[in-house]
C-alpha cells in the first residue's frame, strides 16, 4: 500500500454538507455509545479487565515471534495449512491459488476487515473469481457498489429507505416494503441459496490462539458461522497482532469486545475452530498470517499500541468527529479514532499526513478502549512525524515565531500592546467578525473575542 | 499550541522555560485545566504541586464557598481536558453552587466536545464549527444566560459561536463568576 490517501479536511467538508447522512449517524452512534455505557457500567472489575485486555497485549506483541511460530506450529498438527504474507499482494495471491486449485470460480465470505484492507475482492474479482459478502451490512455495500464506513457496523450511512430501494432493485421484488423483517427476509432467502452451493468460504478472524492454534470469530448474525461450517474448504486471513497467547485469555477479550462494540453482554455467535476435524466442518483449512505494515507499527514504541486493538469500534461511536462526518473521510477501512491513528502507521505517515490532525484530541476514545490504547497520545505522536516528514513551511514558522514570542516575558506583553492596537479596525460591537490569513477559517463561522484592553498581568499589578 | 500541533521540541523548549521560571515557587496556579494537563504530563513531578484554578481552591485550599453572589441561570460546560486530562472531578460544580443566588442548570451532551482542540479549529474548521454549533444549541437550550468552563481557549470557541449566532448567551470563566459579589463585579 504506498498510494496517497485523500486529505481528510475536503473530504469531511463533502460528508458534512449531506444532512441525511448525518441524521443517519447521530441517531446510529448515539444508540451504540448509550448501549454500552449501560452494559459496561453493570460490570465491577470493568477497568481492571482493560488493564488485562492491555497487558495480554503487550505481551503478545513483545514475544509476537514466539506466539506466531507457536500458533503455526499448533495449526499445523490440528490438520490446518499455514502461509506467511508480507503484503496485501502476497495474501491475494494465496488466496486466489486456494480457489483455483478447487475450481472454485464463487465464494462466501464473512465480514472481515482485514480482507477489505488488503482488497481481496477486488484481487480475486481480476483473477476471476467473485466473492460473495454474506454480513447483511457488507451485502447491502456490495450490492451498490459502497464501501464501508463504520468498522462494526459497515453500512452505518445508509438508512432503512435506502436499503429497501437497493434491495427491490437487487435481489427482491420491487414490491418490497421497509419492515426491517421483510428486509432481513429478503437478504436470507438470498444468501441462504449461496451458502448452500458454495464450494468455499473466506474469513478474517477476531483472535488466534498461539497455544492451540483455535481461531476465533465473533459475530451476531450467524452467517459467519455458515461460512464456516458449511463450505469444503475454508480460507482464514489472520492480522499477526490478533494473536492471543493462551485460550484462557479469550475469557478476558470476549467480555471486552462485545460490551465495547454491539453493547451487548454476550454476541450471539461464537465460532472457535481448531484445524480440521473430519466429518465435522471444512474439510480443508489454510489459514494466512498477515503482515502488511505490522511489524513496522511495532517497530513505533508509541505507535504499536495500535496494534492492540481488538476492532470494537467503541472509538469512533463516541468521536464526535466521526459521528459527524461519518468513515468515508477518513479515506480508509479503518476510520474514526483508531484509523487516525493505525492508517497513516499501515500505509506510512507521507501518504496520510492529515489524518493525525483529524482530531480533537478530546479523550473520549481513550476513555472507552477496552484495550486502553492512549490514542491521544499517539496522534501527538504521529503529528511530530507528520511535521518532521515536511509538514506547512508557513505554519512552521509560524510556529517557531510564536515559540519565539512565548520565550520572553517582555516581548509577549510589547506582542500584546501592539495586537491590541492592530486589532482596532477589525473589532465591530465589542468582536472580530473576519480575521486574515488562516485564521480566516475561524471567523467563517464564529467570531473572536479581541485582545482584552488589560492583561492579567497588568491588573495585578494596578493591584498591588 | 506547539505540542498539540507537532511541534514537540519547541514544546519541550517552552515546557523547560516553564519549569526555570516556576522553580523555587511551591504552588503554582493556573486557569487552564487544558495548560495544567499538558504540563502535568510533560513533567510529572509538577503532580501535588501545579493546580487547576477549580482544584486549588477545593482540593487544596479546602474552599467552595467563595463569598460570589452572581444571580444568573448557568450551564456549566465540562471541557475535555478538565474532565479527562486534568481530572478536576466535582470542584467546579462544588464552587458554583455555593455562589450565592445562582441557579446552576443541566447541560444536553454535555461531555461532548466543543470542537476547539487548538489548530484543529483551523485545519479541521468545517467539523469544528459543526461541533461547536451543536454545543451552542445544547447551552440555548438549557435556558441559561451564562456558559461557564475551566478553559478560556473553549470558551472562544463556543463565546466566538454563540456570538455570531446572536444567541443571547455570554461566556464567562469560573473565575470570573467567583470574582462576582453583591457590590458588583470585584475586578479591581
Amino acid at each position: 500500500m504506498s498510494t496517497a490517501l485523500p486529505p481528510f479536511p475536503p473530504a469531511a467538508h463533502e460528508a458534512l454538507g449531506d444532512a441525511q447522512l448525518r441524521a443517519n449517524l447521530h441517531r446510529a452512534t448515539h444508540t451504540i455509545r448509550d448501549k454500552r455505557s449501560r452494559v459496561v457500567a453493570e460490570v465491577a472489575d470493568w477497568e481492571e479487565l482493560r488493564d488485562a485486555g492491555r497487558a495480554i497485549k503487550t505481551d503478545v506483541l513483545a514475544h509476537l515471534d514466539t506466539y506466531l511460530t507457536a500458533f503455526e506450529r499448533a495449526v499445523s498438527d490440528a490438520g490446518g495449512h499455514v502461509h506467511w504474507a508480507a503484503d496485501a499482494a502476497e495474501a491475494n495471491r494465496h488466496v486466489l491459488e486456494v480457489a483455483r486449485a478447487h475450481g472454485v470460480s464463487e465464494l462466501v465470505k464473512v465480514k472481515s476487515l482485514t480482507t477489505d484492507e488488503i482488497g481481496l475482492n477486488a484481487a480475486l474479482e481480476a483473477g476471476g473469481v467473485h466473492a460473495v459478502e454474506t454480513d447483511l451490512a457488507e451485502l447491502i455495500l456490495q450490492l451498490d457498489g459502497d464501501w464501508s464506513s463504520h468498522i462494526l457496523v459497515p453500512a452505518i450511512h445508509r438508512n432503512r429507505t435506502e436499503i429497501r430501494d437497493l434491495f427491490a432493485r437487487t435481489i427482491a421484488s420491487p414490491s418490497l416494503s421497509e419492515d426491517p423483517r421483510e428486509l432481513a427476509e429478503a437478504s436470507r432467502v438470498y444468501l441462504r441459496e449461496k451458502f448452500l452451493h458454495a464450494q468455499m468460504a473466506v474469513s478474517g478472524a477476531n483472535f488466534g490462539v498461539a497455544e492451540t492454534g483455535t481461531v476465533c470469530v465473533v459475530e451476531s448474525e450467524g452467517n459467519g458461522r455458515m461460512c464456516t461450517t458449511l463450505p469444503p474448504v475454508l480460507v482464514t486471513i489472520l492480522g499477526i497482532e490478533k494473536l492471543v497467547p493462551t485460550f484462557a485469555d479469550l475469557e478476558v477479550f470476549l467480555q471486552l469486545l462485545p460490551r465495547s462494540s454491539t453493547g451487548e453482554r454476550m454476541n450471539p455467535y461464537t465460532s472457535l475452530w481448531t484445524g480440521v476435524t473430519p466429518g465435522d466442518g471444512p474439510a480443508e483449512f489454510h489459514v494466512i498470517l498477515l503482515d502488511a505494515g505490522r511489524t513496522r507499527v511495532l517497530a513505533d514504541e508509541v505507535g504499536r499500541q495500535a496494534l492492540h486493538c481488538i476492532r470494537c469500534s467503541a472509538c469512533l461511536n463516541v468521536c464526535p468527529v466521526y459521528s459527524r462526518t461519518g468513515g468515508h473521510a477518513y479515506g480508509s477501512i479503518y476510520p474514526g479514532p483508531i484509523g487516525a491513528i493505525l492508517t497513516p502507521q499501515l500505509h506510512g505517515i507521507e501518504h496520510a499526513p492529515t489524518l493525525p490532525f483529524a482530531s480533537s484530541l478530546c479523550g473520549a476514545c481513550y476513555e472507552v478502549c477496552p484495550v486502553k490504547i492512549n490514542i491521544p497520545e499517539v496522534l501527538l505522536h504521529l503529528r511530530a512525524k507528520a511535521v518532521q516528514a515536511g509538514g506547512d513551511p508557513g505554519e512552521a514558522s509560524a510556529m517557531k515565531g510564536a515559540r519565539w514570542l512565548f520565550g520572553g516575558r517582555r516581548r509577549f506583553a510589547a506582542a500584546e500592546r501592539f495586537g491590541r492596537i492592530a486589532q482596532r479596525p477589525l473589532v465591530r460591537s465589542g468582536m472580530l467578525r473576519r480575521l486574515p490569513g488562516p485564521l480566516g477559517a475561524w471567523t467563517r463561522t464564529r467570531d473572536m473575542r479581541p485582545l482584552a484592553s488589560e492583561s492579567f498581568r497588568e491588573w495585578w499589578r494596578r493591584r498591588q | 499550541m506547539h505540542l498539540n500541533s507537532g511541534y514537540r521540541a519547541e514544546a519541550d523548549e517552552l515546557g523547560a522555560r516553564f519549569m526555570r521560571v516556576f522553580d523555587g515557587h511551591d504552588v503554582i496556579v493556573s486557569p487552564s485545566s487544558s495548560c495544567v494537563g499538558t504540563m502535568r504530563e510533560l513533567h510529572p513531578d509538577l503532580h501535588g504541586r501545579l493546580f487547576e484554578f477549580s482544584e486549588l481552591l477545593v482540593q487544596r485550599l479546602g474552599v467552595t464557598d467563595v463569598g460570589a453572589h452572581f444571580p444568573e441561570r448557568v450551564v456549566y460546560h465540562p471541557t475535555c481536558h478538565s474532565l479527562r486530562v486534568t481530572a478536576v472531578g466535582e470542584a467546579p460544580l462544588a464552587l458554583l453552587r455555593a455562589v450565592d443566588g445562582l441557579e446552576l442548570l443541566e447541560l444536553d451532551e454535555a461531555s461532548e466536545c466543543c470542537g476547539f482542540g487548538g489548530t484543529f479549529a483551523i485545519k479541521n474548521s468545517d467539523t469544528s464549527s459543526v461541533m461547536v454549533a451543536d454545543k451552542c444549541a445544547a447551552i440555548v437550550a438549557s435556558g441559561a444566560s451564562v456558559v461557564t468552563a475551566l478553559d478560556s481557549s473553549c470558551l472562544l470557541q463556543i463565546g466566538g459561536r454563540l456570538s455570531r449566532e446572536d444567541a443571547g448567551v455570554r461566556t464567562m470563566h469560573l473565575a470570573e463568576i467567583l470574582a462576582q459579589t453583591a457590590a458588583g463585579a470585584d475586578a479591581g
